[in-house]
């Protein structure tokens, strides 16, 4: 390698460090990891269940977040409004409010005496604290900014001549956003979706405080590393050990495969 | 590793302010439901010991426990059952012998007028209420179980919440129709909360101890502090709050 293709060396450190400050935990943990217990420990019900609701949870924020994110970011990208600065606000708030705070506002909005939550329960029966629905809510509240951000910054970002030409050819406003809009966005959406996702697993404080917590209802995989940290310190690692492997695994193997926006 | 994190947390958020000019600050860690007492406590400490400044650090007995088995810088532990304390001072993170200094009682906590119409523990097992202990290994939670048990009750739990101010606070928004606390808690939400007393049957009491911490960063500060919370003025703040002195 010549000098002149040579990383500058004071650059690399910095970036060691910076590396240093995730793998050093991760070594810990895999140092730290009961691995004899392992097999027993991941077979127990506490694990299965929170497992089970975080995928589902996590999922589900997901599914929700495309279905009103990608809409809300067109809406921020390419409908001008009056405000539109205060709603772009308004949707990034949850980014950098504490979750717990987050989970005590929407008990306030939603809970069973909470200014939507009372009518929710009158009309359908519904109550979101203390129950799998809760957490669904309490989590796509905190994950879905990361796909609005990522979409709209695509949005706003694509060359308007495209859809123009499209438009000139007598396509349909709707067939232009189907064939030519989407298609052109679709790598920002997915890494918005991954990260939406990813978050939406790690959540803890949003969830405890707004839907509580309790095996197989409402305590993912966060909530019970939570509990078992006090009580039962190798099922605590051994859980950490999973969160690790399923997002390792999942942002590894999508990056490779389809999405490269990040 | 994971104790490590959470002292190294501890560390940084706690202890970051300075110390009062040729003062003393003491670090005292202290159960949750001691949260308003222990607030009129240093009050009261920082007037008798001009320069003293006393920080709370306020949680779960077990998280407190694990902060200090971990090595985190605390003067005194106040602890709300004798299990967490015995768990220190087995792991020599106690100077001298551990104090008793109060005593609490469990209380059903239900929203003010009671809107589910709870009468005792019995309603504890009705799948259709809305329900909240403190988690098994928080002292309200374990106190709770044994309550329960004793009056053979098996739960019908929502949420284990990971301490009792988490808890009260689900029943004074009226998201939960009623959890196991303590009465000070009751008294301390005013008249948001109302109490329901259990049988004398159940035995639900509790005690607190305090010991100053093995390599108390301010060791003579932090005995000062423990004599403080002994001492007669200390007994008024701990009766004036709903706790029973020994």
């Amino acid at each position: 390698m010549s000098r002149r293709n040579r990383p500058p060396v004071a650059l690399l450190i910095l970036a060691l460090l910076g590396l240093a400050l995730f793998a050093v935990p991760l070594v810990a943990l895999l140092i730290r990891t009961p691995w004899g217990q392992l097999p027993a420990l991941l077979r127990s019900d506490i694990v299965a269940d929170a497992l089970r609701l975080s995928a589902v949870a996590s999922v589900s924020a997901t599914l929700i977040a495309a279905v009103v994110g990608v809409p809300l970011a067109w809406l921020l990208a390419r409908v001008e409004f009056p405000g539109r600065a205060l709603v772009r606000g308004l949707v990034l708030l949850p980014l950098v409010l504490p979750p717990v705070v987050g989970g005590a506002v929407l008990l306030f909005a939603l809970g069973r005496r909470g200014v939507v939550g009372q009518a929710l329960e009158q009309a359908t029966g519904l109550v979101l604290p203390f129950s799998t629905w809760g957490v669904i809510v309490a989590v796509t509240f905190v994950s879905m900014p990361f796909l609005v951000v990522t979409v709209e910054g695509a949005l706003r970002n694509l060359d308007a001549r495209f859809e123009g030409a499209a438009a000139t050819l007598g396509a349909s406003r709707w067939t232009v956003l189907r064939r030519v809009t989407f298609p052109m966005i679709w790598p920002s959406v997915a890494a918005g979706l991954v990260l939406t996702w990813a978050r939406a697993l790690g959540e803890f404080g949003a969830t405890i405080t707004f839907a509580g917590n309790i095996q197989g209802r409402t305590q993912t995989l966060p909530l019970a590393v939570f509990v078992a940290l006090e009580s039962n310190r190798d099922a605590a690692v051994a859980l950490s050990l999973i969160m690790v492997a399923v997002s390792l695994t999942v942002l590894v193997v999508l990056r490779e495969r389809w999405w490269k926006a990040l | 590793m994971l104790r490590s994190v959470l002292a190294g947390v501890f560390a940084a958020v706690v202890v970051g302010g300075c110390a009062p000019a040729g003062g003393s600050r003491i670090l005292v860690s202290a159960a949750a439901s001691l949260t308003d007492v222990f607030g009129a406590m240093e009050v009261a400490f920082e007037e008798a010991h001009p320069g003293s400044d006393v920080v709370l650090n306020l949680a779960g007995s077990s998280m407190l426990r694990e902060q200090i088995l971990e090595g985190a810088p605390v003067d005194v532990y106040a602890s709300a059952n004798r299990e967490n304390m015995t768990q220190v001072a087995a792991a020599d993170r106690v100077d001298g012998e551990p104090a008793l200094f109060a005593r609490n009682r469990l209380q059903i906590a239900v929203p003010s007028g009671n809107p589910a119409g709870i009468t005792g523990l019995d309603d504890f097992a009705r799948d259709e209420l809305l329900l909240g202990l403190c988690a098994p290994d928080v002292p309200c939670g374990a106190f709770a179980e044994k309550a329960l048990a004793n009056a053979g009750v098996t739960p019908a739990v929502d949420t284990y919440e990971p301490n009792v101010r988490a808890l009260l606070t689900k029943v004074e928004t009226g998201d939960l129709d009623a959890a196991i606390v303590y009465a000070t808690d009751v008294l301390s939400a005013g008249g948001k909360v109302d109490g329901i007393d259990l049988p004398e049957s159940v035995r639900a009491e509790t005690d607190y101890w305090i010991a100053v911490i093995a390599d108390a960063p301010d060791r003579d500060g932090a005995r000062r502090f423990v004599d403080f919370v002994l001492s007669d003025a200390g007994r008024e703040i701990l009766t004036s709050y709903g706790f029973e002195t020994p």
